[in-house]
């Protein structure tokens, strides 16, 4: 694994790479189903979590639907309270403000909290080679730079390591990006994190400058909110003198008060705790406390695209709580990796490809990530109906259409690679308009079912790769029924056809014509 | 055209379907969920609150004006603290017996010119808070008067924050949200430092102060 997601293959090349992983598999499934349980705990300890639910969801529609005056009532706000706010319409220009930003204060290193915006915009990389350097603070993300690796989860981006990987690559990385692991490491977790707290320490004293990301922008006040759990949030929120944060623009909630919906949604949702440890929540600057400046980049960098769409855009309701990928049959074997993106997991699978769109191999192959077992959709807080983007966007992929794409309307062609598939559903809906010929053809399956193989030859072998084809009876339904009248029933007159339903016919096509 | 220009264009044009004469308070939202779970006593409010803080491994006192002063010195002593900071606008008398009679520590109260370096040497800080929250086994600090600056509840490792039994503990985040002024700096706590990137196993105290004490002060009968 190197540190980008370029040149990744479609999903279902890394997952059948990332399946045969065994150590892989069993970190991630001890990893999800402990978080599941002890998320359903939390969940079930609010009797009214159905309506926060709702209440989640409607607020982010409302936000949503009236996206351009919030953010121009964020912005007035925000610069009122003593910020400045710049607008990214995409991630290379998000990345230029941000280095432009840090050029300006002479720094040459950064300190970063998690933030899923800045991954998906590849700041850090953008901002080495500028020749900057950002010491990624999270614990987990701590673990992925020092082992150049990639994310692998939204909540727990180092959950395909265990505590042996990880006392490795702190052993081995820690020195060469700072102070030194200290010698006798072992892998007990206490262990490990106190050798990341005082490998970060001399950091956090010394920056300058920090970036970060928000969980929420408040509309009304102008407040941006950080939810976390180890402090090292407060660190970059506080201890610096200038402070970036890049901020999705459909991270708002219209008003204060609509955080008591969202601050009970998320940290149950997320680490299955009635509160997380520390949430931090500024408006511009204080004087006195906290840093002197501070730049809010609004970022779009493919959410206009995806709001474009009235069935994709409650996509854009999501607040990265990652519950979908731990409950999630197909992320638990497959990992966060082969969905080649920050966003791996059941929201992945539709929040990538309708940021990037869908003309690559490996962004065209994720709405097929899915069994469509609806798990996923139970436990969003937000109610974001996955499935149903999954299969629209299938549609998509298939057929293609009218999308946006960087803002301008346009009609894409279907993908490549589903030729057959178009044309076996050609054949299909000619059958079924024509109930003469769906009749013969079903005839024609039921005799010739000794013949069939297990597997499809030629095109179709792909389809049969994962499915079984399904076995054909012995008789079709309808000659059954109108054999038998579903079974008991025997009526006079009727029993006599018992076993000439295969030859006999003359008194059916009325119904049916 | 400006990228702020683009970025609302592209939102009014990707929004077409949105009638024109909508207004965002018209995107009906049901509020139909509880302002409070459960009802309590007040008393039985600052039990919950001090339940919830112990659960997230928050070490909890209770004690009165009287017996503040003393609770606070043996809290530090045991810490073997050297150097206690009391936020600005922290009720004198409260760490008025710090250092006494077989502690080390010397107060320092904080002040402009204190540095992260000054920060760091700091053992223990003393703090007031805005709120409380029963629920939830939260505390909030907005900055106000005995709350001190943001820095200074975050860099030494241990916090030890009184809480006002009579006026500072509520419900619920409802309750909470009710009462807080977002304008000003707001830190949310809920329990010491933790992590869970390890195999998911919960570790208590990374970056913030490890260890938090909270007393619960009763009020006057």
């Amino acid at each position: 694994m190197s540190s980008t997601y370029l040149g990744m293959p479609a999903f279902p090349e890394a997952a059948a790479a990332a399946t045969r992983d065994e150590r892989l598999r069993a970190n991630l499934r001890h990893a999800t189903h402990t978080i599941r349980d002890r998320r359903a705990k939390a969940v079930a300890e609010l009797e009214d979590w159905a309506e926060l639910r709702a209440a989640g969801a409607a607020l982010k529609n409302r936000v949503l639907r009236h996206l351009d005056h919030y953010l121009e009532q964020v912005e007035e706000k925000v610069t009122a309270a003593g910020g400045v706010v710049h607008w990214a319409a995409d991630a290379a220009e998000a990345n230029r403000i941000v280095t432009e930003l840090v050029r300006a204060t002479g720094e040459r290193e950064v300190v970063k909290v998690k933030s899923m915006a800045t991954q998906e915009i590849g700041l850090n990389e953008a901002l080495e080679r500028e020749g900057i350097r950002c010491y990624e603070t999270d614990l987990a993300e701590l673990i992925v730079q020092l082992g150049d690796d990639l994310p692998s989860h939204i909540l727990v981006p180092a959950i395909h390591r265990n505590r042996s990987e990880i006392r490795d690559i702190f052993r081995e990385r820690m020195a060469s990006w700072g102070r030194a692991a200290p010698e006798g490491l072992t892998d007990s977790p206490a262990q490990l994190t106190d050798a990341a707290r005082l490998h970060l320490r001399e950091k956090f004293l010394r920056a300058r400058v920090g970036i970060s990301g928000a969980n929420f922008l408040v509309a009304d006040t102008g407040t941006a909110v950080v939810v976390e759990s180890e402090g090292n949030g407060r660190m970059c929120l506080t201890l610096p003198e200038t402070l970036i944060s890049v901020v999705g623009i459909e991270k708002i909630v219209p008003s204060r008060r609509d955080l008591e919906v969202y601050l009970q949604l998320l940290p149950r949702s997320s680490t299955a705790e009635r509160m997380n440890p520390y949430t931090s929540m500024w408006t511009g600057t204080t004087d006195g406390d906290g840093p002197s400046t501070f730049h809010l980049v609004l970022l779009d960098n493919g959410r206009t695209d995806t709001l474009a769409d009235p069935v994709g855009r409650q996509a854009l309701r999501c607040i990265r709580c990652s519950a979908c990928l731990n409950v999630c049959p197909v992320y638990e074997r497959a990992g966060g990796h082969a969905y080649g993106s920050p966003y791996p997991g059941p929201i992945g699978a539709i929040l990538t490809p309708q940021l990037r769109g869908t003309s690559t191999a490996l962004d065209a192959s994720l709405p097929y990530a899915s069994s469509l077992c609806g798990a996923c959709y139970e436990v969003c807080p937000v109610a974001i109906d996955i499935p149903e983007v999954l299969l629209h966007l299938r549609e998509r992929v298939v057929q293609g259409g009218r999308v946006t794409v960087r803002g301008r309307r346009r009609t894409v062609r279907p993908a490549r690679g589903h030729t057959s598939e178009r044309a076996v559903l050609r054949a299909a809906q000619w059958v079924l308009d024509r109930p003469g010929a769906l009749r013969a053809a079903q005839r024609l399956a039921s005799r010739t079912r000794g013949l069939h193989p297990r597997r499809l030859p030629g095109p179709g072998r792909a389809w049969t790769d994962s499915r079984e084809l399904p076995r054909v009876p012995s008789e079709p339904f309808r000659d059954w029924w109108r054999r038998t009248r579903g079974g008991a029933q025997e009526s006079p007159g009727r029993g006599s056809r018992a076993g000439t339903s295969g030859a006999s016919g003359d008194d059916r096509g009325q119904e049916e014509r | 055209m400006s990228s702020r220009e683009r970025v609302l264009a592209r939102v009014r044009r990707a929004l077409a379907d949105v009638p024109r004469e909508e207004r965002p308070q018209d995107v009906v939202v049901d509020r139909g969920y509880l302002e409070v779970h459960g009802s309590r006593t007040p008393a039985q409010t600052v039990d919950l609150l001090a339940e919830n803080l112990a659960d997230y491994r928050a070490r909890v006192h209770r004690t009165d004006a009287a017996d503040l002063p003393g609770l606070l010195a043996r809290l530090t002593a045991e810490r073997e603290a050297e150097t206690v900071l009391a936020a600005s606008g922290l009720p004198a008398a409260w760490v008025s017996a710090v250092g006494s009679p077989d502690g080390v520590a010397t107060v320092v109260t904080e002040h402009d010119g204190l540095t992260l370096a000054d920060l760091d040497g700091v053992d223990t800080v003393v703090t007031g808070c805005a709120l409380a929250i029963a629920e939830t086994g939260t505390i909030v600090l907005d900055s106000g008067p005995g709350q001190g600056r943001r820095r200074s509840t975050l860099v030494p490792d241990h916090h030890i924050c009184v809480v006002d039994c009579g006026a500072q503990v509520v419900d619920s985040v409802v309750r909470a949200l009710e009462r807080l002024d977002l304008t000003r700096p707001l830190t949310w706590i809920s329990g010491p430092s933790a992590t869970s990137d390890i195999e998911l196993d919960r570790v208590e105290g990374v970056h913030g102060p490890r260890m938090l004490e909270v007393v619960l002060l009763d009020p006057p009968l």
